[in-house]
């Protein structure tokens, strides 16, 4: 009887142990189809060779003709200059919508004012590029362009790429924002009150820096989709302006090079660079995480 | 006028939304609005539209030939979050039973990935899977282990992996949040009711992630149905979907009117989706749905 107990025990164990051995080579194996390709991209940025399948020793050519390449160093600022101003602005509209929604539980039309800041969320890139680009052509406002120097370089930004920009942007803030503000103890907000802060200066000094760390996650996702986007700036920024997506997209199409592996890379610089300052603004934060959804 | 503030929350909380909310009335909501007129217009001879009323696009969209790609659109948009379910659900699985500290980076690690510009991915996959001179293709002959080329590229395969590869974080991130508040002490009781394993993840685990699961499914369906970027790199032009049909109506043929019966109606296949989502309780996922 305890003979067969400790056997089945034992086997138990075993197929605990295999199960997880599996388990973890699983794991691993799931990182690995999503590391491999990106890293496999960098490597060959570095590759001494035209091919991007044939490595042929290491170079720093496809950077350097990266960096002397006008068009694409004018894209690279047109989409820093895209996501500063849209981040901005998207950022100062989502948190105030963001206050109105998780503050005032009833007021006229809330609801229809709730759906039309998730729609944007819902409604997929393609629908809204179209949309955009009907609306701008349309209404006269067109494709005119913000010029401003930088870096030494000419930019003509349309203001109708800031405009869509800010337009999925200010969504996604709210959402950001609205989750933080649902955590937040209101008690802190009443205890200012009743030592009679004005609301302004309870604003300020009590909500606000609560909210904060909500509304820097949010100023991060923002920055983050505006330098990702390729689709709504492709179709609502006329012809002829590129910010680096919209640059990688018409590269590619023309064919592959190592050089478009540089450019790659170096946007996955910045993407790695934005996650590490969503991290250390997060460490101040009590709940570790940022507030992403 | 501070008067009036105070006297009504109601006129506060209209002046913190008037901005976004003018900013999408303008920007969001007449588009859509011109896009849905649009859809039941025609077009003239320069490209232009005709005021005159019809429901020739819709009768149009169900023409073989754009009807056919619509399909195949909801058919890589089903095989997307097919594939995800199947791949990113044990993974899902994996990632909620670490140790709270391994977890924590398991979905940074999942994120820094997802944070990366899509059009990069699509691009890293583009020089893997290219037919003659793609990386896995040249490996696998240099290695002897294939004769000619796989056909990786230009293909549903191709576009079907690009999509799992781009949003299959999507579908793992809420099964992770459900399947993590999972109280142990159920499984525990499960086991000492002398359930086997499979039964105590078929009564116990999968009901209690099913709202993860609806709303990963949903996450990653919709993107799919509306994908532009990845059939128009890894499809080689060969293969089309409704984003790149679209795309031609507006960019190409100039026939705006049609277009936009096809916008309106892959966004009405969406937001039946998203009904679905949300009868089904698909919006508790992360709360534990119990």
């Amino acid at each position: 009887m305890t003979a067969s107990a400790a056997k089945v025990a034992r086997q138990h164990r075993t197929r605990h142990w295999l199960r997880r051995g599996l388990f973890v080579a699983y794991g691993f194996l799931g990182y690995a189809f999503f590391y491999l390709p990106i890293v496999i991209l960098v490597i060959f940025s570095f590759n001494d060779s035209r091919s991007v399948s044939k490595w042929s020793g290491f170079t720093l050519r496809w950077y350097e003709a990266m960096l002397q390449d006008h068009q694409i160093m004018v894209a690279l600022w047109n989409s820093v200059f895209v996501a500063v101003v849209s981040t901005l602005i998207a950022t100062v509209l989502g948190t105030l919508a963001a206050l109105a929604l998780e503050r005032y539980r009833r007021f006229p039309a809330r609801l229809f004012a709730d759906i039309t800041l998730y729609l944007p969320i819902i409604i997929p890139d393609i629908a809204m590029a179209i949309m955009l680009l009907a609306f701008f052509k349309l209404s006269g406002i067109g494709f005119q362009t913000w010029k401003v120097s930088i870096a030494g370089l000419r930019l003509a930004v349309p203001y109708s790429v800031i405009i869509g920009h800010v337009a999925f942007n200010i969504s996604f803030v709210a959402v950001v924002v609205r989750a933080r503000l649902a955590q937040m103890d209101r008690t802190l907000d009443e205890a200012a009150q009743d030592l009679y802060a004005t609301p302004w200066r309870t604003f300020w000094r009590v909500t606000l820096p609560l909210m904060m760390p909500g509304v820097l996650g949010g100023a991060l996702l923002a920055f983050t989709l505006s330098l990702d986007d390729f689709v709504i700036t492709f179709f609502t920024s006329g012809a002829g302006f590129n910010t680096l997506p919209v640059r990688v997209f018409g590269m590619i199409r023309k064919g592959v090079t190592p050089k478009i592996n540089a450019v790659s890379s170096l946007m996955l610089g910045f993407s790695l660079l934005l996650v590490t300052l969503a991290l250390l603004a997060a460490r101040g934060n009590e709940d570790r995480k940022i507030q992403m959804f | 006028m501070n008067d009036a503030l105070r006297r009504y929350p109601a006129l506060r909380a209209w002046l913190l939304l008037a901005p976004s909310f003018l900013w999408l009335l303008l920007f969001f909501i007449i588009p859509l609005g011109i896009i849905v007129v649009y859809s039941f217009l025609q077009r003239d001879v320069y490209g232009g539209v005709v005021w005159k009323w019809s429901l020739d696009n819709y009768r149009r969209v169900f023409d073989p030939l754009y009807f056919k790609t619509f399909l195949y659109s909801l058919w890589i948009a089903f095989l997307t979050a097919f594939f995800s379910l199947l791949f990113g659900y044990p993974l899902a699985y994996f990632i909620a039973t670490r140790p709270e500290k391994t977890r924590n980076a398991l979905v940074l690690a999942l994120m820094i990935p997802f944070w990366t510009n899509f059009l990069v991915r699509t691009y890293a996959w583009l020089t893997l899977l290219r037919t003659n001179t793609g990386l896995i293709n040249v490996w696998l002959m240099q290695w002897g282990l294939l004769d000619k080329p796989l056909p990786l590229f230009g293909n549903t395969f191709a576009i079907t992996l690009g999509l799992v590869y781009g949003w299959m974080p999507d579908m793992i991130l809420p099964i992770y949040a459900a399947l993590e508040q999972i109280d142990h002490r159920l499984l525990e009781a499960a086991e000492d009711l002398y359930a086997s394993g499979w039964q105590v993840f078929r009564r116990v685990i999968w009901p209690l992630s099913l709202p993860g699961v609806v709303a990963g499914t949903m996450l990653v369906f919709i993107p799919s149905l509306g994908a532009f970027v990845t059939p128009a790199i890894l499809g080689g032009g060969k293969r089309l979907m409704i984003g790149n049909v679209i795309t031609n109506q507006f960019l190409g043929a100039h026939d705006w009117p049609f277009g936009s019966a096809l916008s309106v109606l892959m966004m009405a296949v969406m937001l039946l989706a998203t009904l679905v989502y949300f009868r089904t309780g698909g919006d508790r996922a992360g709360q534990g749905g119990l």
